[in-house]
């Protein structure tokens, strides 16, 4: 029972970080209807950022908000180059990410070397109910809580959210009530920067980072943007968690090495269930 | 108000308006009648700044506002929300005064947009180009797909907020009777040109408006 308990807790760490880079896929998607398949290197940008900075003397906090923002940052120039041009079609600028994503691949090797890293998160271990964690899972936890917390107050409450949705419902309207619709893309992008840029920090201390983390990342996120039709944050957020329980129990009850094969197998079912039910699921919705 | 002088729009090597000159004054209802494909729309999405001419100047004095053809509401957003945005360009917030003005989008004003009637989703779109507290208005097919009593509705709110606000409307009208008998003056716009102008009682009398657009409207 306390393995079980070790293996959903953990398993509820690693799938927030799923979570988060799915809920960037969600952000962007929504509003300019690309699929950002460079998400997955922000996370890692970002990890290998505050790796750095933590080394050279940057207090804790700072270390990490600071890689956050480089995220954001990254992912501002990744809209810029996708969908920097008016007119460009999605299907194209989903193209140019996936050639960033590998372009990311060079700069982070001539930075940071292909060496894995890592830096030490929250100190200390955690008992509960016969299960022992490492402390810094509550912050994963807790972090990714108050952002997606967050993030749906920015959607539902405030004006650019507003303006975000209104992009994603109706681009021309947008157009016609006056929203710049390129800028707000552009938004979106910076926001799925930080947001995967999150996902990379509070996951490093867990878990080695090498340049070509991403894969893994964005696989998972994928995986739970999918779940949620890659519209509906909430339900990524389920996904990204019922997916990271799921790699953690296989993992320890069985082996570590069939925990891609498990995000795929979801990703195949919950994709196949999606296109049974609504031959239009890849449309969005009228 | 509106000044539209020598006006151009291709899109790509297509001409879709070549040389249009148009102007609407303050506080006035001008029609613009024409075919499918004569232009209309592209008229209005580069007097609302979405399209770029390719020659020739547009000059707006005060605001415009757009009512864009097949109403174009945000559908999941609620009619309230969908009434702010369209106030998204001044940062105008509230929505109290529109109600007041459109009584028949209190009720609604919870209710996601894309779940109204077309009639209704026409309401949210005026209402919607209302909060920009516009001087003229662009209303780019008011009645199109509309039932009679729904477009009557509509047509006796465009008549109070010229009468009451001095709100001037440049009408895009499919249906010419409809038009005409709403606006002063009107242009008649085939093929990316205007082919004729004046007061809608003289173009009302024009063989070629008869012919064309009373005629088969009945």
């Amino acid at each position: 029972m306390s393995d079980f308990l070790q293996y959903l807790i953990t398993g509820i760490g690693g799938g927030c970080a799923f979570a988060l880079v799915g809920s960037g896929l969600v952000v962007v998607h929504r509003v300019t209807r690309v699929v950002n398949f460079a998400q997955g290197s922000f996370a890692v940008i970002a990890a290998m950022t505050a790796s750095t900075l933590l080394a050279s003397g940057f207090p804790h906090g700072l270390a990490e908000a600071s890689a956050v923002a480089v995220g954001a940052g990254a992912g501002l120039l990744v809209g810029l180059v996708a969908i920097g041009r008016p007119g460009t079609p999605p299907g194209a600028s989903l193209i140019i990410t996936l050639g960033m994503a590998v372009f990311a691949y060079a700069v982070e090797v001539l930075i940071w070397g292909d060496q894995p890293r890592s830096f030490a998160g929250v100190p200390g271990a955690v008992e509960f109910g016969g299960a022992r964690f490492q402390a810094h899972y509550l912050l994963i936890i807790g972090a990714t809580a108050v952002v997606f917390a967050g993030t749906g107050l920015l959607f539902a409450r405030t004006d650019v959210g507003r303006a975000l949705s209104a992009c994603a419902s109706n681009p021309y309207a947008a157009k016609v009530v006056g929203i710049d619709v390129v800028r707000m893309g552009l938004l979106a992008f910076g926001i799925g920067g930080a947001l995967g840029g999150l996902a990379g920090v509070l996951v490093t201390p867990i878990q080695l980072v090498t340049f070509d983390y991403d894969v893994t990342l964005i696989v998972g996120g994928f995986a739970a943007a999918v779940f949620g039709g890659l519209t509906r944050p909430m339900h990524t957020l389920v996904g990204g968690l019922l997916l990271g329980v799921a790699q953690s129990l296989v993992a320890g009850y069985g082996n570590a090495a069939y925990q891609m094969e498990v995000a795929l197998m979801l990703l195949l079912v919950v994709m196949m269930r999606q296109a049974a039910r609504t031959p239009a699921a890849q449309q969005e919705p009228v | 108000m509106i000044d539209v002088v020598d006006l151009t729009v291709r899109y790509g090597v297509a001409v879709a308006l070549h040389a249009v000159n148009l102007t609407v004054a303050d506080g006035e209802m001008v029609a613009l009648i024409g075919p499918n494909g004569a232009g209309k729309s592209t008229l209005v999405d580069t007097l609302s700044g979405i399209r770029r001419p390719a020659g020739g100047t547009v000059r707006i004095t005060g605001r415009l506002a757009h009512v864009p053809e097949g109403r174009q509401v945000f559908p999941d957003l609620t009619v309230d929300d969908n009434l702010r945005l369209g106030g998204w360009r001044i940062r105008n917030r509230d929505t109290g005064p529109i109600y007041q003005i459109l009584p028949g989008l209190a009720p609604l004003r919870r209710r996601r947009a894309g779940q109204l009637s077309g009639g209704e989703q026409q309401m949210v779109a005026v209402g919607r180009a209302l909060m920009a507290r516009p001087d003229v208005l662009a209303v780019d097919e008011l009645s199109l797909g509309l039932a009679p009593l729904v477009v009557a509705d509509l047509v006796r709110h465009l008549r109070e907020l010229n009468a009451e606000h001095g709100l001037a409307v440049l009408l895009i009208e499919q249906n010419a009777r409809l038009a005409l008998d709403l606006c002063s003056r009107g242009y008649v716009l085939e093929a990316g040109q205007i082919v004729a102008s004046g007061s809608a009682a003289e173009l009302a009398a024009s063989p070629r408006v008869a012919d064309a657009y009373l005629g088969a409207s009945g």
